[in-house]
């Protein structure tokens, strides 16, 4: 009997370094063999369909996705042609690549830099005594949770350059509405626009998170040394705040890159392709014009540049996580 | 005056225990908060106004800000241009059985992490977390090849089965486990109690924040997911809420306003009263990724 109990547990190297708790019970080595056979089965019973699931429908899609990159091959037809790097060539050589990489680069930077600003605004406010606070705080925090295409659809209206909200607001001012659906940069700011306000809640309470952890004797000194409140913020807050800060920058980073139905309910990418990103370009390619081997090497591109994101955030979390 | 407030240097010697601004500031404070609510959640009530008023009432200038006498004709047409009760159902269907499915996979699987000794349980964990670097644009061509091979275009399951696996709520549930008192599990081991015991009758009822969090987690996103289930269902009677809002959208086109704000209502309403009511849960789920970094 004793023979097979080291055997058992050597054949999985990972399982015998797992710190779980010790079993100092008398007959170890005989129950030993038989409960780690009955961990075994309640592990593939428990963790084995969730495992599964992510094999079939994210890891194998994945390994495909990087081969289909290398096809020329449209969507539900039987003949593919294996092009090797083609599909990235053409990508790097077309025009539209030029345009379609400045608008993915304007509209992440106008939708990262403004969320992030305007949020940290909006925490600092919500941060202060001020009574309905809750209330602020749940009106600007909704957007977040609500579908990005009925948004989009609730925002088309609002901007209507003859009926809409907006063009009402502009009116006040004595500002004629621009025609928001049609003359270009106007589609993309309107795009940004709803982006932002749909996100600045989820910043806001991030924030907002981050600066409640910030210890009050810290800004006590601060105003005890007689540092104006906005020098206070500058010197103490700000700094205390990177954690937070960079967390937020790379999320809203891959969110941004990543969104898709707020451009697909206001623009359909257009008007010309100017509010086409990389991340909507994928889609057309795709299932537009049915170039799916195409659209796989840009899902490819956009895939390394999310995957840079995360590699910059694994690397510099590791140093700056630990503060106060 | 509240520039002049706000910029004043505190006096030194004095602990000023906070408030640098007097009341100037605190009224720019309100102010301030006030503007910043009004502009947040005007395009919400303008959304509800609007798709109670009449063609009438919506093109009209100046613009007419309350509707005359409510009506929910625009409800009415909506639902008679497109089946608006069945994308209904459709939508609590798949978000009820979305949101389960996905809750019970990932609570298991984190019990099996953290509670199971088994070989290449890292490779299992690795494979889990890593999930969450992947963005699944890049999955969605083969996973539309499969699932079109499958016959699964324009069923239920090919809205469902790709993307219930867990990778974010196994990874809430794991942190939590992690947290839990071996002693409790200890002593229902010794009183007998199997995984399946231990897991329902200890871990669960120790874990009901997280799975409050998980869950309503689950429920907004399955919800408002659009792009997978908008390409793999064509067929109205199989289409969920936003994928509905599309088709009205194509069919009504841009004119018959008040018609789409009913169905954005529609779609919209359902998710922002679970936030309402369970906004605390619902927060803490949804910014849980801050705070586990």
């Amino acid at each position: 009997m004793t023979p097979r109990a080291p055997e058992a547990s050597g054949a999985p190297p990972t399982g015998a370094t797992a710190p779980r708790p010790p079993e100092k019970h008398p007959h170890r080595s005989r129950l030993g063999a038989r409960r780690r056979r009955r961990a075994l089965l309640w592990a593939l019973l428990l963790a084995g369909p969730n495992v599964a699931l992510l094999l079939v429908f994210v890891y194998w899609p994945l390994l495909q996705s990087l081969y289909l990159s290398t096809l020329q091959w449209n969507l539900g037809s039987p003949a593919a042609r294996f092009v090797g790097l083609g599909n990235y060539v053409e990508w790097f050589t077309a025009p539209t690549t030029g345009r379609i990489v400045t608008t993915t680069v304007v509209f992440t930077v106008a939708t990262v830099g403004g969320a992030m600003a305007l949020g940290l605004g909006l925490a600092l406010l919500l941060n202060r005594r001020l009574r309905g606070r809750g209330v602020a705080r749940t009106v600007a925090f909704a957007p977040y949770v609500l579908s990005g295409f009925a948004v989009g659809i609730l925002w088309l209206f609002m901007f209507d350059p003859r009926y809409g909200l907006i063009q009402e607001l502009l009116g006040w001012l004595g500002v004629a509405s621009p025609q928001w659906y049609t003359d270009r940069p106007w589609p993309l700011v309107m795009v940004t626009v709803v982006y932002l306000w749909k996100n600045l809640g989820y910043v806001a309470l991030i924030y907002l998170a981050g600066l409640q952890a910030i210890p009050q004797d810290l800004k006590d000194a601060a105003a005890l040394d007689g540092a104006s409140s906005s020098r206070t913020l500058r010197a103490v807050v700000l700094p205390l705040l990177t954690p937070t800060t960079f967390f937020l920058l790379v999320t809203m980073l891959l969110s941004s890159l990543q969104s898709f139905d707020i451009i697909k309910a206001m623009t359909s990418g257009g008007p010309l392709g100017s509010t086409t990103t990389l991340m909507y370009s994928i889609y057309e390619e795709s299932f537009v014009n049915g170039r799916a081997g195409y659209a796989s090497a840009v899902a490819t591109v956009l895939f390394l540049v999310l995957l840079a994101v995360t590699a910059v955030q694994m690397r510099f979390v590791q140093r700056k996580v630990h503060y106060a | 005056m509240t520039a002049a407030t706000l910029g004043r240097p505190t006096i030194p010697g004095r602990p000023a225990r906070r408030r640098p601004a007097g009341a100037g500031g605190r009224f720019g404070g309100y102010l301030t908060m006030t503007l910043a609510t009004v502009v947040l959640g005007l395009p919400l009530l303008w959304m509800f106004l609007a798709s109670l008023k009449t063609p009438e009432e919506l093109y009209r200038l100046p613009l007419q800000w309350l509707p005359g006498a409510p009506s929910l004709d625009n409800y009415a047409q909506a639902a008679s241009a497109v089946p608006l009760g069945q994308l209904l159902a459709n939508s609590v269907g798949l978000t009820v059985a979305g949101a389960g499915l996905k809750v019970a996979l990932g609570l298991c699987c984190a019990y099996a992490l953290v509670f199971l000794d088994f070989p290449f349980k890292k490779v299992a964990f690795g494979l889990v977390i890593a999930t969450l670097m992947i963005p699944p644009q890049i999955t969605i061509i083969p996973n539309y090849t499969l699932v079109a091979g499958l016959g699964w275009l324009n069923t239920y399951q090919g809205i469902l089965v790709p993307g219930l696996a867990s990778a974010f709520g196994t990874f809430l549930f794991r942190q939590h486990f992690l947290t839990l008192p071996a002693s409790i599990l200890e002593a229902a081991e010794l009183d007998g109690a199997g995984h399946w015991r231990k897991l329902w009758r200890f871990v669960v009822p120790m874990s009901t924040p997280t799975l409050a969090a998980v869950a309503l987690v689950s429920v907004v996103t399955e919800w408002n997911d659009y792009l997978w289930p908008f390409l793999v269902v064509d067929d109205p009677t199989k289409m969920t809420l936003p994928v509905g809002l599309t088709l009205l959208q194509n069919t009504d086109g841009m004119t018959n306003w008040g018609v789409l704000l009913a169905a954005t209502v529609v779609v919209t309403l359902p998710i922002l009263l679970v936030f309402l009511v369970l906004q605390r849960r619902l927060v803490a789920g949804l910014t849980a990724g801050a705070v586990t970094g």
